[in-house]
């Protein structure tokens, strides 16, 4: 039995009086795509956070290959290979998309007290940063500002800024937000073609393409996993029909591919 | 080092606490509320001051100068308010800086145009020019005494004012959390516009009560505006307990140090090398106090702001 | 290409600079403000590197040059006057400075940073009112310039103003180049979206400091040369307000590029010296223009081509 990338154990989160995380033990095995759903309110962003290093936890452990990173800083976490992309589009807007994507490269490559040489000559930072923006079909928009792209692009960029890490573990945070449904279907495919090359941690409200793309869900409630496995299993589930009663969203009748 | 002279400095160190926290009170409230630093709190002061000096010459008296520079401190304050401050609120910090320095150099000049550079001398009140003895043969001023006690008073009504009252609730829960309030159906600006008001008239009271102690002279704002920046910084942005408590350490420590720092050197060196190792080491003792503080928390000591 | 085009003012004034003692700028008295011009203009370069560059809003810069220049003060009264000693320590001296504050400072950010640096230059600015084997508040008067190897080169007043041209371009290369390279871009990314730069593995600290120090060490080199203009060094010269009006000219410039603050300097140095002949209380005047400057001219100078051209597209 092959070991979990990342494995959580025993997760709590208070803020105030409120359980926003409430013993949440999980396994994301190498090579999966594993959605992380529940309804509004759940603690889903605050659990990408807490994993990611944005939050610290009150209880529990956070294991990545192995390696107790609990009590690490956001910024350690992401040099062992944690990249992530965020709710609210995170990039830096004054920068062009290569040099989004290059600071992605060179925070892998080295150290980054280099005074001297301009980085508009590292040709190897700009070739991997270039690659990394073709594989999300950015590349003619390289010398764009990222300020001064379409909401669509920007998701995009954002992943390319995630991949440009070269990450072990990719923690995609809702990466459809506020994409129109073009956008949607162009940043599914690219998804799926991520499918046996990364390992994703995905948390995303569109169940289409949740159902379409994950190889396991787990399902929070109130800050608790009440549910983990295939999307069949997951779509079976009558605590988690219960759960998503009301909501129309949740695809429970027939698969849509 | 004396028993007694311990005593008169660590009276004149809450003194100068005192007058501190009626000028951070209001700094730290309008940090708090908007986010907005203004550096022209400190001429508010010196405004204060020149009030009473004027006020005073043309009644005659110090308490009717007290009462009509209140109001004028407050008038000020809200002109000052509608001709730069609300205009920069949406701005980032680097704007702010810049504009309230630049009603810092116009009001500092604007009064060496109309008072002339010299200090103004303010006569004390005559009921208060005596002393009070603290120990056989040591009186310590009313004046001073004075000043205390109506800077209590005022830190008690101002504690009143922020824990018990619908506009104080507000104000906390502004400092805490600006767009919540926004979002309750709050006019936001007028908040912002009292709170301001009340700190420029908090700002001139302490200057008014300075005046019979203090020299009245243009610029004399600016240092206490530093010394200001380091109780709101220590104290926790927005906080008025921690302002209080900072004022009053800043207060203590700062005159403490002047005093005591040159005899403590003398342990160590000669006298002339003391006199001066002495006299830098206690102008950096607030901000080493500060540095020190902040290494460990550096939100201050009772953060306001929530994450 | 672009960006040639927006630095070209501050090329075109670099130009003047070098060309003006030969254009009939060449007396005692021009010079001297010539001097002052391109030593203000250094500080706010290196202020602007910082500003600009990584986010940190000084209001504490002028305690760099007053480091560099009590550094100068100091040795003078050892009798070291050899720029072989006296530069390296105003340098060391000023880094030294930026280190101890800013490692307090760095760890604080918006307007905590901009009171904490106040504060530091404050307690520079009080600490060295009371140095009073150094003339206290009155100052002090250097014993002559530094020397360079033993030879007087600085006495010589145009020798001394393509010394100071010399610094501030080595000052604005040097801080073009810093913000090109690696180092530069993540201060810049940490500036732009610091959760952004963090995510990436970026910790914000060190790169900050060290930006910090860097300014520190060209405030303290600004401040050698300024105390050798004047031969003359007093607080007053890093006095808050003296922060405040290096800030003045960073914004003033704008801050789209390290250019801004060039022009920015120089702006501010004429007007000043305009202004200062008009009225006794020019001061009044001056704040209310850079009330103004801040309302109404939120790219500074070097962005009002392109404020021109949004008033002009919107008609």
């Amino acid at each position: 039995m092959t070991e979990p990338l990342l494995a959580l154990h025993g997760l709590q989160k208070r803020f105030g009086g409120l359980a926003v995380t409430h013993d949440v033990s999980l396994d994301v095995m190498p090579g999966e795509i594993h959605a992380i759903i529940g309804p509004n309110g759940a603690g889903k962003t605050t659990l990408i956070n807490e994993i990611s290093g944005v939050l610290p936890v009150d209880a529990g452990r956070i294991l990545f290959d192995g390696q107790d990173i609990t009590r690490l800083p956001l910024h350690r976490r992401a040099r062992l290979g944690l990249a992530r992309s965020f709710q609210i589009t995170s990039i830096i807007p004054d920068f062009t998309a290569l040099e989004n994507t290059a600071l992605a490269v060179q925070a892998g490559d080295g150290s980054s007290f280099r005074f001297f040489r301009p980085t508009g000559t590292e040709a190897r930072l700009n070739a991997a940063a270039l690659a990394a923006l073709d594989s999300v079909g950015l590349a003619h928009r390289a010398a764009t500002p990222a300020g001064a792209m379409s909401h669509g692009e920007k998701r995009q960029l954002e992943l390319a800024i995630a991949l440009a890490t070269q990450p072990r573990l990719l923690l995609l945070d809702e990466p459809l937000a506020g994409a129109g449904p073009e956008e949607t279907e162009r940043l599914v495919a690219l998804l799926r073609s991520f499918r046996g090359r990364y390992t994703i941690v995905l948390v995303e409200h569109d169940m289409q393409a949740v159902f379409a793309l994950a190889d396991r869900i787990s399902v929070l409630v109130y800050g608790r996993l009440i549910a983990t496995g295939s999307p069949d299993a997951i779509r079976q589930n009558a605590e988690v029909r219960a759960a998503y009663l009301g909501e129309d969203d949740l695809p429970l009748a027939g698969a849509p591919c | 080092m004396s028993l007694t002279l311990l005593l008169v400095q660590g009276l004149n160190g809450l003194q100068l606490g005192i007058l501190l926290f009626l000028i951070a009170a209001g700094l730290t409230l309008v940090f708090g509320v908007m986010d907005f630093i203004n550096l022209a709190h400190g001429v508010q002061y010196m405004v204060g001051a020149y009030l009473a000096a004027f006020l005073a010459a043309q009644t005659g008296s110090f308490w009717a100068a007290l009462a009509l520079a209140l109001p004028a401190a407050l008038v000020v304050g809200l002109v000052l308010e509608f001709l730069v401050f609300r205009h920069l609120y949406d701005r980032d910090h680097m704007a702010q800086v810049l504009a309230t320095f630049g009603v810092i150099l116009i009001l500092n000049d604007g009064i060496k145009a109309l008072f002339g550079s010299a200090p103004l001398q303010v006569p004390m009140p005559e009921a208060l020019t005596g002393g009070f003895p603290i120990m056989d043969g040591l009186l310590y001023p009313h004046y001073r005494l004075a000043i205390i006690a109506g800077g209590l008073a005022t830190a008690a009504l101002l504690w009143w004012l922020v824990e018990r009252t619908k506009a104080g609730m507000l104000i906390r829960a502004g400092a805490t959390n600006a767009p919540m309030v926004a979002a309750l159906g709050i006019d936001i600006r007028r908040l912002f516009m009292v709170v301001f008001g009340f700190g420029a008239m908090l700002a001139g009271f302490a200057g008014v009560m300075a005046a019979p102690i203090l020299s009245v002279e243009p610029g004399m704002g600016d240092n206490l505006l530093i010394l200001a920046f380091v109780v709101i910084v220590i104290g926790g942005i927005g906080s008025v307990r921690g302002a209080f408590i900072a004022a009053l350490l800043v207060g203590t420590v700062e005159t403490l140090g002047r005093s005591m720092m040159p005899d403590l050197m003398r342990l160590f060196l000669d006298p002339s090398a003391a006199r001066q190792v002495g006299a830098a080491l206690a102008s950096m003792l607030i901000y080493i106090a500060m540095a020190a503080i902040l290494a460990f928390r550096p939100a201050g000591l009772f953060p306001v702001r929530a994450a | 290409m672009r960006a040639m085009g927006r630095e070209l003012p501050a090329l075109l004034l670099l130009g003047g600079l070098a060309a003006a003692p030969f254009i009939g700028f060449g007396e005692g008295y021009m010079l001297t403000l010539l001097a002052r011009m391109m030593i203000l203009a250094m500080a706010a370069v290196s202020l602007s590197f910082i500003v600009a560059g990584a986010g940190l809003v000084s209001l504490g810069h002028a305690a760099m040059l007053g480091f560099g220049a009590y550094a100068v003060v100091i040795l003078d009264d050892l009798q070291v006057v050899d720029a072989l000693f006296v530069l390296p320590a105003a340098i060391l001296a000023a880094a030294g400075f930026a280190l101890l504050t800013g490692a307090v400072a760095i760890r604080t950010s918006g307007v905590n940073f901009i009171m904490i640096t106040l504060a530091f230059g404050q307690m520079a600015f009080f600490t060295a009112s009371s140095l009073s084997g150094y003339g206290g508040d009155d100052g002090y008067t250097l014993y002559a310039r530094t020397e360079v190897n033993g030879a007087r080169l600085l006495d010589d007043r145009l020798v001394f103003h393509f010394v100071c041209l010399g610094a501030l371009v080595f000052t604005w290369l040097l801080c073009r180049m810093l913000l090109a390279s690696r180092f530069g871009r993540v201060l810049r990314a940490v500036r732009g979206n610091p959760m952004r730069a963090q995510a990436l593995g970026f910790s914000p600290y060190p790169y900050r400091l060290t930006a910090y120090v860097i300014a520190g060490a060209l405030g303290g080199a600004a401040g050698f040369l300024f105390a050798n203009a004047t031969e003359f060094v007093a607080p007053a010269y890093i006095s808050w307000q003296r922060s405040g009006e290096l800030l003045f000219m960073v914004i003033l410039g704008g801050l789209s590029g390290l250019h801004g603050a060039l022009l920015g300097a120089i702006g501010f140095v004429l007007l000043e010296e305009w202004l200062s002949h008009q009225w006794e209380h020019w001061r009044i005047l001056f704040g209310v223009l850079l009330i103004l400057a801040v309302l109404f001219l939120p790219g500074g100078l070097s962005g009002i081509p392109a404020q021109v051209g949004r008033m002009l597209r919107r008609d």
